[in-house]
């Protein structure tokens, strides 16, 4: 046996793909069945070798009509009449069968979107099965969900998710749509369907009745036909801020009840009593996590000026163990970007960093030939003004910036048009209550950072969106109130003096 | 004898201070049997844009203030409207043309709905908010903060008091501040409601009045950057969808608009919210 | 050799400062008056740990997936690093004469199975064990197997200065090449962290053989009753600063007893004291590692947190006794590609 060069180079433990079984094209997924769609077909592939992996149907708007009707009769015939108790039983149901397809799921998921198989098998896929767990047991009890009694299901949910989670945003919707009685129309993101249509025969597999949840592929034509159905009641969005916003105009003054999930440019703050280790592991999960390609990424870390140059050198030398490479290797530590579109932007941004006067640092490590790569990359030096502190990047890029007191680390972390997410460390519970108090952002981690939970409600403020996702809060998304009682306050016909 | 009644001018609300609209305008204010009663300010979108800064600047202080005294301070604006009833009774008949009686149950009305919404500010985060059990080794709570500043067109189809302190009252509760546009036709109850607010113990800028047109002034409110919500109540007759798609532009948080008087409610309240949601680690060790 | 230049124990009293032992790398990192009040505010200066950021970390090391060549690899440095240990009341000449043959011989069906660093034996044993090794005995050698000892009344380390020094000079004039001493958890528990940092110095000097050599120094924390991280933080730097070779974890005999993201942290502490001073030291987990699985996450945290560089029995040690077997039969799978069984590898 020969002793490798470095026990660091790891030897390839590739997790096998023996489990999955691909079809070579995968149609819409309408009224139960798989079915053509009208749209010109494309195909995915991976982004780590840029292979094609299967043919997916593109939906026009004929499909997305088609869709939209099957869960409109779905819910008018079975879903909306069925006993909460007996939704609740599918959605256990469902979550049992993601449990037992987990490694297929989560080789999927990596294959398609390049995230590494380690985040995909401990964090995707677990969370998807805790998401459907969490919210079949609320099905039946909707009158304890904060809307007063008998709160109403809003109908059909035209839902559209991003490519960064696919699997995970796509329970993220439809757990507490069917949850709360809505029927659902669910557009993945084209570069990333394929966990969505495993998940369709999961859907089979759990006798879930047709029509109940209907999945269109296709790209962003095909959500803009979802989303302005006319006979949808609920949109649920999560991505870009510029699609929000469309959205939000192209709903407004049509009744949709709509929740948008929208960016993010988190700060990471880190103040010199910080528990130092940790917060480099919490730098490092908060912005490397996903390449980065996460809405709630701390893309920005506010340090302590007094501890920065300590802290950036723990983080190089941290970042210096990372693995790049192969998805599906057990010991990926960052994977593949998910588009050639998406590392253009990132490269693109970088650029700008680079042109403003930020320091570029790129953590040492071999870049594979093939498939969309971008090693994890620091900027020192930004300020606040800077194009790389500012515009989200969704991508593997931390910007360093420093502060000097807690009351600027807050104006600087809240000086964003976003408002999703922030980190907080320190060893000082007073402190970090009082900074999490003052930070305007949906999550605050202290003392941790990307941590999900199907009980903790996730969104945004400003313009990282509204509504909340998980919680009690995220079944508010899919319900509305009772009609209102009459109110509680009438004009009194006679006025009653208060005696002394 | 008689003698010769001293008229009021009416003019704006906005930090604290009674200024006239800096465009200099004014539009006169009739009975509904066409008898004169004021001239009141004619808000420019420049006045508007004061008022949001106002409403920007008071937003630290008052949603940094305990949900106690928030309370207080609530109740403190029924008790002083409470004291003032024979004004408003004696405006309100007059300017709205309705009996004394009716004006009478308006401000009690209003009255109570400032009681009502007053208790609620130490309460609603119990309400809204909760402790939740993620499955590791986590704190993690949610409470609901207020959004910041919201924008409101009042009621404009019913009376003028009750109506401006059913949409303001909620949405100061969580520590919001306003800036509303007063019933068009019927803004003087409006007007003296803010003398009671600068008699009171709210501080200045936290509840900016406008007079004038909602139609001209709702679309810079609802296309300004710094507004964070834009409450609809009143709108029902104004291109509201557009005021709608201007907000798009920010993520404004909308509530569309109410046929009536909204009634008193928890919804209310927390439409102008954002939850937030905090974990923090656990270990002995 | 005499005790001259081993400090006394502190004296404190009400007014003066405790000085405390001149130990090198204390005076060159906190300064030179040396009292327990500055080291005090020295280890009290360290960076705090978040419990749940550090075990989370551990428990990420721990998924890393070592195969094929890695993971041969892997098991003969395992091997390398493991100091094979009978700490028990009835140990007997012949237990650690069995002892030694194992760790000389750790596989007789496969002659290319490596050496085990050392053996670890209570103090009264080290003649048989060095009798047991003859030849064999590396003696400082790069090329056997050294004798450890355990010493300062071990495990307890409940006994006056003088019986620890006594059992330590009795164990290196017995030919212990290194000592396992054990501090006073009490003393460090109520504050006197002088009093731990001076026993440490004088046991060090206890080290010193008569050619002037010293026997390595590990210094056992006992991190199950430190309890906290932040204590286990701060006893592994006040054990560096009086001069430990190697931090070591635990006794064996108080659960619970190495984990890995104590010793994960124990591993950040010598880091750190790399990146200030250019100075490696050594680290050993030792009790409840039982298998191969468990070790080789112990070398991926090695290597992903103080380096490569610490891959090394000079550096990074195994304190266990059936971790062996259990890294015998994985070696013997990956040599015949087949499963083997407990009857394969010997009872010792």
């Amino acid at each position: 046996m020969t002793a490798p060069d470095r026990f660091l180079d790891y030897a390839p433990a590739p997790e096998s793909t023996s489990i999955l079984h691909l079809r070579d094209s995968y149609g819409l997924f309408i009224d139960g069945e798989f079915t053509e769609g009208h749209g010109t077909p494309f195909a995915t592939i991976s982004p780590a070798t840029e292979k094609h992996i299967a043919q997916v149907a593109n939906a026009n708007a004929h499909d997305v009509d088609l869709a939209v009707a099957a869960a409109r009769r779905a819910y008018e015939r079975s879903w909306s009449r069925m006993s909460g108790a007996d939704r609740g039983k599918y959605l256990f149901r469902i979550a049992r069968l993601v449990q037992e397809r987990a490694r297929e799921l989560a080789v999927a998921e990596s294959l398609d979107n390049g995230k590494p198989i380690k985040e995909s098998r401990d964090v995707d896929v677990p969370l998807v099965a805790a998401w459907f767990f969490y919210y079949a047991g609320w099905a039946d009890k909707l009158d304890y969900a904060g809307l007063g009694a008998n709160p109403r299901a809003l109908g059909v949910a035209a839902q559209v998710i991003p490519w960064n989670f696919p699997l995970l945003m796509l329970a993220w919707k439809i757990a507490p749509a069917l949850a709360a009685g809505n029927t659902v129309v669910i557009k993945p993101a084209e570069t990333t369907p394929l966990s969505a249509l495993i998940f369709a025969e999961i859907l089979q597999q759990a006798e879930l009745p047709a029509g109940v949840v209907n999945i269109v592929t296709g790209a962003g034509d095909t959500g803009a036909a979802l989303v302005n159905h006319t006979d949808v009641d609920k949109v649920a969005f999560t991505g870009s801020t510029a699609v929000g916003r469309a959205i939000a105009r192209s709903t407004a003054g049509t009744g949709k009840k709509l929740t948008l999930e929208l960016g993010g440019k988190a700060a990471n703050i880190v103040f010199d009593d910080a528990p130092l280790d940790q917060a480099i592991e919490g730098i490092v999960n908060g912005i490397f996590f996903n390449q980065g390609h996460v809405c709630c990424a701390g893309s920005r870390l506010l340090v302590q000026e007094n501890i920065h140059d300590e802290v950036v050198d723990r983080l190089k030398a941290r970042l210096s163990t990372l693995r790049l490479g192969d998805p599906l290797d057990k010991n990926t530590d960052i994977g593949a970007i998910n588009s050639r579109e998406q590392l253009e932007r990132i490269r693109r941004l970088s650029d700008v960093g680079e042109a403003e006067g930020a320091e570029r640092w790129t953590a040492p490590c071999a870049i594979p030939e093939a498939g969309f790569w971008f090693a994890p990359t620091i900027f020192t030096g930004v300020t606040t003004s800077s194009t790389i502190a500012r515009e989200e990047i969704f991508g593997p890029v931390l910007s360093v910036l420093t502060f000097r007191t807690p009351a600027e680390a807050i104006a600087k972390a809240n000086n964003t048009p976003y408002g999703l997410s922030a980190g907080i460390w320190s060893d000082k519970g007073s402190r970090i209550l009082a900074v999490a108090d003052s930070l305007r952002a949906g999550v605050i981690w202290a003392n941790t950072f990307n941590r999900f939970d199907p009980a903790s409600p996730f969104g945004g403020y400003k313009e990282s969106g509204y509504g909340r996702e998980g919680g009690r809060h995220g079944l508010a998304a899919y319900l509305a109130s009772a009609p209102l009682e009459p109110a509680r306050v009438a004009a009194p016909t006679a006025r009653k003096q208060l005696k002394k | 004898m008689t003698r010769l009644t001293v008229p009021k001018t009416y003019k704006l609300y906005i930090g604290g201070a009674f200024p006239r609209s800096e465009s200099g305008r004014s539009y006169e204010v009739v009975s509904p049997s066409g008898a004169f009663l004021a001239n009141a300010a004619l808000a420019s979108r420049k006045d508007a844009r004061d008022a949001v800064v106002a409403a920007r600047a008071a937003v630290g202080r008052w949603s940094a203030a305990t949900g106690y005294n928030r309370g207080q301070v609530l109740y403190r604006i029924a008790e002083l409207l409470d004291g003032r009833r024979a004004q408003f009774v004696d405006e309100l008949s007059r300017s709205e043309g309705i009996s004394t009686a009716a004006a009478g149950a308006q401000v009690d009305a209003a009255v109570d709905v400032w009681v009502w919404y007053a208790g609620w500010a130490d309460k609603y985060v119990q309400v809204a908010g909760n402790a939740n059990a993620v499955s590791g080794p986590y704190f993690n709570i949610s409470v609901p903060e207020p959004t910041g500043v919201v924008a409101i067109v009042a009621p404009q189809d019913a009376g003028g008091l009750l109506g401006l302190v059913s949409v303001v009252a909620p949405a100061l509760v969580a520590g919001n501040t306003v800036v509303v546009v007063a019933n068009e036709r019927a803004p003087l109850s409006a007007i003296t409601l803010a003398e009671v607010l600068a008699t009171s113990d709210v501080p200045g800028g936290v509840v900016n009045v406008l007079t004038g047109s909602p139609a001209e002034l709702a679309p810079w409110l609802a296309s300004h950057a710094d507004v964070n919500a834009l409450d609809l109540a009143g709108a029902e007759r104004l291109e509201w969808v557009d005021l709608q798609i201007a907000a798009a532009e920010t993520l404004m948080r909308v509530l569309p608009p109410v046929t009536g008087i909204p009634g008193p409610s928890l919804e209310r309240i927390l439409a102008f919210t954002e939850t937030k949601t905090v974990w923090h680690t656990k270990s002995l060790l | 050799m005499t005790s001259a230049t081993a400090p006394t124990a502190s004296v404190t009293t009400a007014d003066a400062p405790t000085v405390l032992a001149p130990a090198e790398r204390a005076i060159q990192t906190i300064g030179g008056d040396l009292t327990e009040k500055s080291l005090r505010l020295h280890l009290e200066g360290l960076p705090g740990v978040d419990a749940v950021g550090l075990e989370a970390r551990a428990a990420g090391l721990g998924t890393r997936s070592i195969k094929t060549s890695s993971k041969a690899w892997a098991l003969d440095t395992i091997i390398r690093m493991i100091d094979l240990t009978t700490l028990e009341g009835a140990d007997t000449p012949g237990k650690v004469r069995s002892l030694v043959a194992k760790a000389l011989t750790p596989d007789a069906t496969d002659p290319t199975t490596p050496r085990v660093a050392a053996v670890c034996v209570y103090g009264d044993m080290v003649p048989d064990a060095v009798r047991a090794l003859g030849a064999a005995h590396s003696a400082g050698r790069d090329d056997g197997v050294n004798v450890a000892a355990v010493a300062t009344a071990f495990p307890s380390g409940r006994a006056s200065l003088a019986v620890k020094l006594a059992d330590t000079r009795e164990a290196v004039a017995a030919g212990a090449d290194e000592i396992d001493m054990v501090i006073d958890r009490g003393a460090f528990l109520s504050g006197r962290v002088g009093l731990v940092f001076d026993q440490i110095v004088a046991v060090k000097e206890a080290c010193r053989r008569a050619d002037g050599s010293y026997a390595h120094l590990k210094v056992i924390l006992e991190t199950g009753e430190l309890n906290t991280y932040d204590n286990v933080r701060r006893a592994s730097w006040l054990a560096i600063l009086a001069g430990g070779d190697f931090i070591k974890t635990s006794t064996g005999k108080v659960a619970p007893a190495a984990t890995l993201p104590v010793t994960l942290l124990m591993l950040e502490v010598v880091r750190d004291w790399y990146r200030l001073t250019g100075e490696r030291i050594g680290v050993k987990p030792a009790g409840g590692i039982r298998t191969s699985k468990d070790a080789i996450k112990y070398l991926v945290t090695v290597a992903e947190t103080a380096g490569e560089e610490w891959l090394t029995p000079s550096l990074f040690r195994f304190g266990a006794s059936s971790l062996l077997n259990d890294v015998l039969l994985q070696r013997q799978k990956l040599t015949t590609g087949h499963y083997s069984g407990p009857d394969y590898v010997t009872v010792d």
